[in-house]
């Protein structure tokens, strides 16, 4: 997945929201471990459109 | 900085009003009490609304105090799609009336108030994940400033907040259905026009699908205005932050503001989850989904359930039992607290997800026309059923 940083607020929305428990944010850092099925959760509960599926 | 501590006996993950409230009551009953926050200052950034009730927390010790109470409101009120206007005041509210705070410093509240009572607060501290030996819990893998550490404790309590991850380090089930979860955005703003002093909810399928917005006046011309819209009716990456764009610029009044601070984050709306214990682990506030999931608050049943698992943990301290069969202590207590209120107010939200713009216009009507001298969920369903009877089938049982 991948994260723009200049619109992610750091609020935790997907990484509860994850039904893979597979996002972890510290901080301002979010990061996504090899648990993510690519499912697309988190793209829609992020509130402000920092997410999207990367291409690889 | 004196070495940190890497051992005690009720080690409590968030420092939340949910986790400060289970280390300040924990440590009053004598445990040895460890709270870490993996944030380098409590309470903020802040990621809430601000609004509570006021009729709770006096019963928890918590006396309002101008350092945090920003404005006492003069109530609620309700807009349906069509702009018709319920008003729940002091006089019909009874215990809805309430006030919107600074969160950071209430949160800082406490926390301080739990460390008074004797815990230790660790912060810039996170939970990586749990240790286990034999099958147990024994404590918490923990980081803080770039060293990483094991901490024993019997118990762990998870206070991590919506973004939880405790509870499924120990194999308790809360993930969510979409459905069940709300994308929130909010902007404080100034300078724009308020016309009441009271806490304000929009409803409507245009203003936002499955969900509502909120203004929540902090003085009088300041206001956090938010928006929760439910995930499973996002079509769009972003969706919540359309929606409350669209809303404040069809409102002059709001629009005439600035947004001098943006909160992001989620909210559970599900009913309340089956477990939220294990041997040596309860899960408290937004970590255990205690949020009210017809208001989308959370801050009151953080307190009271914190209150519940911090003597739970100071008993089975005591009795050297940290076993899921004591701990059916804590999840007897918060459930008798506060769990068919739970249940009552997501059967409301679903039924409210079902209705129609024309018949939110209709329901909202009744209520402003019902003159109701007492607001509660019954009082409410009663001046439903005796215009539109159909509407309130489903809840005949409560009747
Ligand atoms: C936009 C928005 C508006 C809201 N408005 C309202 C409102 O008006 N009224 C209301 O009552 N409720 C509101 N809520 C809900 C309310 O904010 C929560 O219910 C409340 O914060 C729950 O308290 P808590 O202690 O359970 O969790 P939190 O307050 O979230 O605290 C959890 C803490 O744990 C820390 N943490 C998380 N993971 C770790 C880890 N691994 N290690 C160490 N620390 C960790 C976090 O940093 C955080 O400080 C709102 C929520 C949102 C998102």
């Amino acid at each position: 997945m991948k994260v723009e940083a200049t619109k992610c607020m750091h609020c935790g929305a997907c990484v509860g929201t994850c039904p893979e428990n597979a996002i972890f944010l510290y901080e301002v850092a979010l990061t996504f471990n090899d648990d993510c099925t690519k499912c697309g959760t988190c793209v829609k509960t992020c509130p402000v459109g920092a997410i999207s599926m990367d291409d690889d | 900085m004196i070495e940190m501590r890497r051992k005690c006996d009720v080690l409590v993950v968030g420092a939340g009003p949910g986790g400060s409230t289970v280390a300040r009551y924990a440590s009053q009953a004598g445990a040895d009490v460890l709270l870490i926050e993996k944030r380098q200052e409590v309470g903020s950034p802040v990621r809430c609304g601000e609004g509570i009730s006021a009729e709770w927390i006096e019963k928890y010790d918590i006396h309002p105090d101008p350092s945090w109470t920003r404005n006492k409101v003069d109530g609620a009120r309700v807009f349906s799609p069509n702009g018709t206007m319920f008003t729940v005041n002091a006089e019909n509210a009874g215990d809805e009336v309430g006030y919107v705070i600074e969160r950071d410093a209430f949160d800082r509240m406490l926390a301080e108030r739990a460390v008074r009572a004797g815990a230790e607060l660790k912060l810039k501290t996170a939970a990586l994940g749990i240790v286990k030996k034999d099958g147990k819990v024994v404590g918490v893998k923990a980081e803080c400033m770039g060293e990483r550490f094991d901490i024993e404790a019997p118990i762990v309590v998870g206070a991590d907040g919506y973004e939880s991850q405790v509870g499924r380090w120990a194999g308790i089930d809360t993930t969510m259905d979409p459905k069940d979860v709300q994308s929130c955005l909010q902007y404080r703003m100034v300078g724009l026009e308020l016309t009441g002093n009271f806490v304000d909810f929009y409803l409507g399928s245009k203003v936002v699908p499955g969900g509502y917005i909120w203004s929540f006046p902090k003085g009088k011309d300041e206001a956090n205005v938010g928006i929760g819209l439910q995930v499973s009716m996002v079509k769009e990456p972003g969706d919540a932050k359309k929606y409350l764009d669209k809303f404040i610029a069809a409102h002059p009044n709001i629009a005439k503001g600035q947004t001098v601070e943006m909160v992001a984050g989620a909210v559970s709306v599900c009913a309340p989850i089956d477990r939220t214990v294990a041997d040596g682990v309860m899960l408290v506030g937004d970590a255990a989904r205690q949020i009210d999931p017809l208001t989308g608050g959370g801050i009151a049943n953080s307190v009271k359930a914190g209150k519940v698992a911090g003597e739970v943990a100071a008993q089975a301290i005591e009795a050297k039992d940290y076993s899921a069969g004591f701990f059916q202590r804590y999840e007897k207590g918060w459930r008798a607290i506060f769990e068919n209120k739970l249940y009552r107010d997501y059967m409301a939200k679903e039924k409210l997800l079902t209705l129609s713009d024309e018949t939110l216009d209709k329901l909202v009507g009744a209520l402003a026309e019902g003159q109701l001298t007492k607001v509660s969920t019954l009082s409410v369903l009663q001046a439903i059923k005796r215009k539109y009877p159909e509407l309130v089938k489903e809840f005949e049982s409560m009747l």
